[in-house]
C-alpha cells in the first residue's frame, strides 16, 4: 500500500486518512452499531460544549451578560435572523432545529481542529444524515403546508410553455441532487483541509523543506478555521433557503 | 498501490475489498467510504442530535428570548424612566424660571417701596429740620430784635442822663423834656 | 497497472479543485465590485455572497473527492 510504502523511505509515516478511523474507544473488538467509539467521545465532547456555551453559560440570566452569555445570545441571534431574513417569519417554529443543526456542525467542526481530534462532521454518514433530515423535513413540509401546489416549484411559470417541461425536467434533478451537494459539501470541506493538513505534517520530516511545512500547516489551520465556520454557516443558510422554498414555493 | 506490496499484504487487501476497513492499523481506502462504521455513527449522531435538540429547545432557546426579552423590557423602561426624568428636569427648569421672574420682579417691588418708604422718611425729616431751622432763626431774631430795642432803651437812657448831667455840670437846669427830644432827634439822624 | 492510471485520473481530477477557485474568485470578485459601486447595499448580499461562493465550492470538492476515491477506493 501506498502508505507503507512511503513509511519504509522514511517520508510520510501515516496515511493522510488514519486520522479518519473510527475505533472502538475501550478494547479492539469489531465496530458494531452500538459499539463505543472515537464517535461518541467527540460527540459526547460536542454535546457538553453546547450545554456549556448554551445552557451554562446563559444560566446567570444577568440582564448585562457575561462572557459565555453573549456568546450564546449572539449565536442565538445570529440564527433567528438568519431564519426570518432568509426563510421568512412563519419559519420561525423551526427555529430550534436549525439552531440544532448549527450548533452541532460548528461546535463539532471547531472540536476536530483540535490536535488529534476525530472530526466527526467529516464522515459522510454524518453529514448524509444531517443532509437528508433538511431533505425530508423540506419535502415534508411543503407537501404538508401547499399540498399539491408544492410540485409548482418545478413547473417554472414565467418561462415560456415551450420551454416548461425542460425546465421542469432540470428542476427535479437539481431538487434531488440539493442533499448530495449539501452534504458532500460539508463532509468534502472538512476532510478535504483536514488531510491536507495531514499531507503537509508527512513532509515535515523530511528536513530540507519541513520550515515551509510546517508554516503550510499553519496557514492551512487558519484556512480551516474560516472553513469551519463558514461551512457551518453556509449549511445552516442553505437549510433555510431550501425551507422558505417549501412554505412559498412560488418563484 | 497493491502492485508494489509484498504478496502477504496481498491478502489483507483483499480482504478490505470484502469490507475490511482497517489493516495494521492503517485505513483502507477512505474512511469515510468504508459502510460498516456508519450505522455505529448514525447511531451516535442520532442521539447528539436528539440531545442538542431537547437541551436547546426545552432550556436553552426559551431562557435565552426571556433574558432577550427581559433586556429589551428592561431598556424600554429605563428609556421611559429616562423620557420621564427628563420631562420632569424641563418642568422643574420651567419653574425655577418662573420662580425666578417671579422673585425678580418681588425684589423689585420691595426696593420700590423701600425707596418710597426712605424717600418720604428723608422728605418728613427734612421738612421737620427745615421747620425746627425756622423756628430757632425766627426765635433767634426775635432775641436779636429784643437785645436791640433794649440796647436803644438803655442808649437813649444813657445819652438822657449823660445829657442831664452834662448840662448840670455847665450850670443849667436839665429840662428833661427837651433832652429827650433832643436825643431822641440825634438819634434817628 | 491499473493503480498508476488511478494516480493519473486522481491528478486530472485535482485540476478541478482548481476550476472551483476561478469560480469562487469569479463570486468573490464581482460581489466586491458590485459592493463598490453601490456600498450601502453590501452589506444585506453578503449571505448571497456566501451562498454563491459554497454552490461554486462544492463543485471543486467534488473533484476532490473524485480525486480521493481514484487515489485511496479504487
Amino acid at each position: 500500500m501506498a502508505s507503507d510504502a512511503q513509511g519504509e523511505s522514511g517520508g510520510l509515516v501515516f496515511h493522510p486518512m488514519d486520522q479518519f478511523i473510527v475505533k472502538p474507544l475501550f478494547g479492539d473488538g469489531p465496530v458494531g452499531m452500538f459499539t463505543i467509539t472515537n464517535v461518541t467521545f467527540w460527540m459526547a465532547l460536542t454535546i457538553l460544549t453546547v450545554v456549556l456555551l448554551l445552557v451554562v453559560g446563559s444560566s446567570g440570566r444577568s440582564i448585562i451578560p457575561s462572557r459565555a452569555q453573549s456568546v450564546a445570545e449572539l449565536a442565538y441571534g445570529f440564527i433567528r435572523k438568519m431564519v426570518e431574513d432568509v426563510a421568512g417569519k412563519d419559519a420561525l417554529p423551526f427555529f430550534p432545529y436549525i439552531m440544532t443543526l448549527f450548533m452541532f456542525i460548528v461546535v463539532a467542526n471547531f472540536l476536530g481542529l483540535i490536535p488529534l481530534a476525530f472530526t466527526t462532521t467529516s464522515h459522510f454518514a454524518v453529514s448524509v444524515v444531517l443532509a437528508l433530515l433538511v431533505f425530508i423535513t423540506v419535502t415534508v413540509v411543503g407537501f404538508v403546508k401547499n399540498g399539491m401546489a408544492f410540485l409548482g416549484l418545478f413547473w417554472v411559470s414565467s418561462a415560456p410553455l415551450a420551454l416548461r417541461p425542460v425546465l421542469a425536467i432540470i428542476e427535479v434533478i437539481s431538487y434531488f441532487v440539493r442533499p448530495v451537494s449539501h452534504s458532500i459539501r460539508l463532509a468534502g470541506n472538512l476532510m478535504a483541509g483536514h488531510a491536507v493538513i495531514k499531507v503537509f505534517a508527512g513532509f515535515a520530516a523530511i528536513a530540507v523543506v519541513s520550515p515551509l511545512s510546517v508554516a503550510a500547516i499553519v496557514a492551512m489551520y487558519g484556512l480551516e478555521i474560516l472553513v469551519s465556520f463558514i461551512q457551518a454557516y453556509v449549511f445552516t443558510i442553505l437549510t433555510c433557503v431550501y425551507l422558505k422554498d417549501a412554505l412559498h414555493p412560488s418563484h | 498501490m497493491a502492485t508494489d506490496t509484498q504478496a502477504g499484504q496481498e491478502m489483507p487487501y483483499q480482504e478490505e475489498l470484502a469490507g475490511e476497513c482497517v489493516v495494521d492499523g492503517y485505513a483502507v481506502g477512505m474512511p469515510q467510504l468504508c459502510f460498516d462504521w456508519w450505522g455505529n455513527q448514525i447511531f451516535w449522531l442520532a442521539i447528539t442530535l436528539i440531545v442538542i435538540f431537547f437541551v436547546l429547545s426545552r432550556i436553552a432557546l426559551p431562557r435565552i428570548a426571556a433574558v432577550l426579552a427581559e433586556r429589551q423590557g428592561t431598556i424600554t423602561n429605563d428609556l421611559a424612566a429616562a423620557e420621564d426624568l427628563k420631562a420632569k428636569a424641563v418642568a422643574a427648569e420651567e419653574a425655577y424660571q418662573k420662580a425666578l421672574v417671579t422673585a425678580r420682579a418681588e425684589a423689585q417691588k420691595i426696593i420700590d417701596a423701600a425707596k418710597e418708604e426712605i424717600k418720604a422718611d428723608l422728605n418728613d425729616a427734612i421738612a421737620k429740620a427745615d421747620a425746627e431751622i425756622a423756628a430757632r432763626a425766627a426765635e433767634g431774631e426775635k432775641t436779636i430784635a429784643a437785645i436791640r430795642s433794649s440796647a436803644l432803651e438803655n442808649v437813649k437812657a444813657v445819652a438822657e442822663d449823660a445829657s442831664k448831667e452834662i448840662v448840670a455840670v455847665m450850670g443849667g437846669k436839665a429840662d428833661g423834656k427837651a433832652i429827650s427830644s433832643a436825643v431822641a432827634t440825634r438819634m434817628k439822624g | 497497472m491499473e493503480g498508476e492510471l488511478a494516480h493519473i485520473g486522481a491528478g486530472l481530477a485535482a485540476i478541478g479543485s482548481g476550476a472551483a477557485a476561478i469560480g469562487v474568485g469569479h463570486v468573490a470578485g464581482n460581489f466586491l465590485s458590485g459592493a463598490l459601486r453601490n456600498p450601502s447595499a453590501a452589506p444585506g448580499q453578503t449571505a448571497m455572497l456566501f451562498i454563491g461562493i459554497a454552490f461554486a465550492e462544492a463543485l471543486g470538492i467534488f473533484a476532490f473527492l473524485v480525486a480521493l476515491l481514484l487515489m485511496f477506493a479504487v
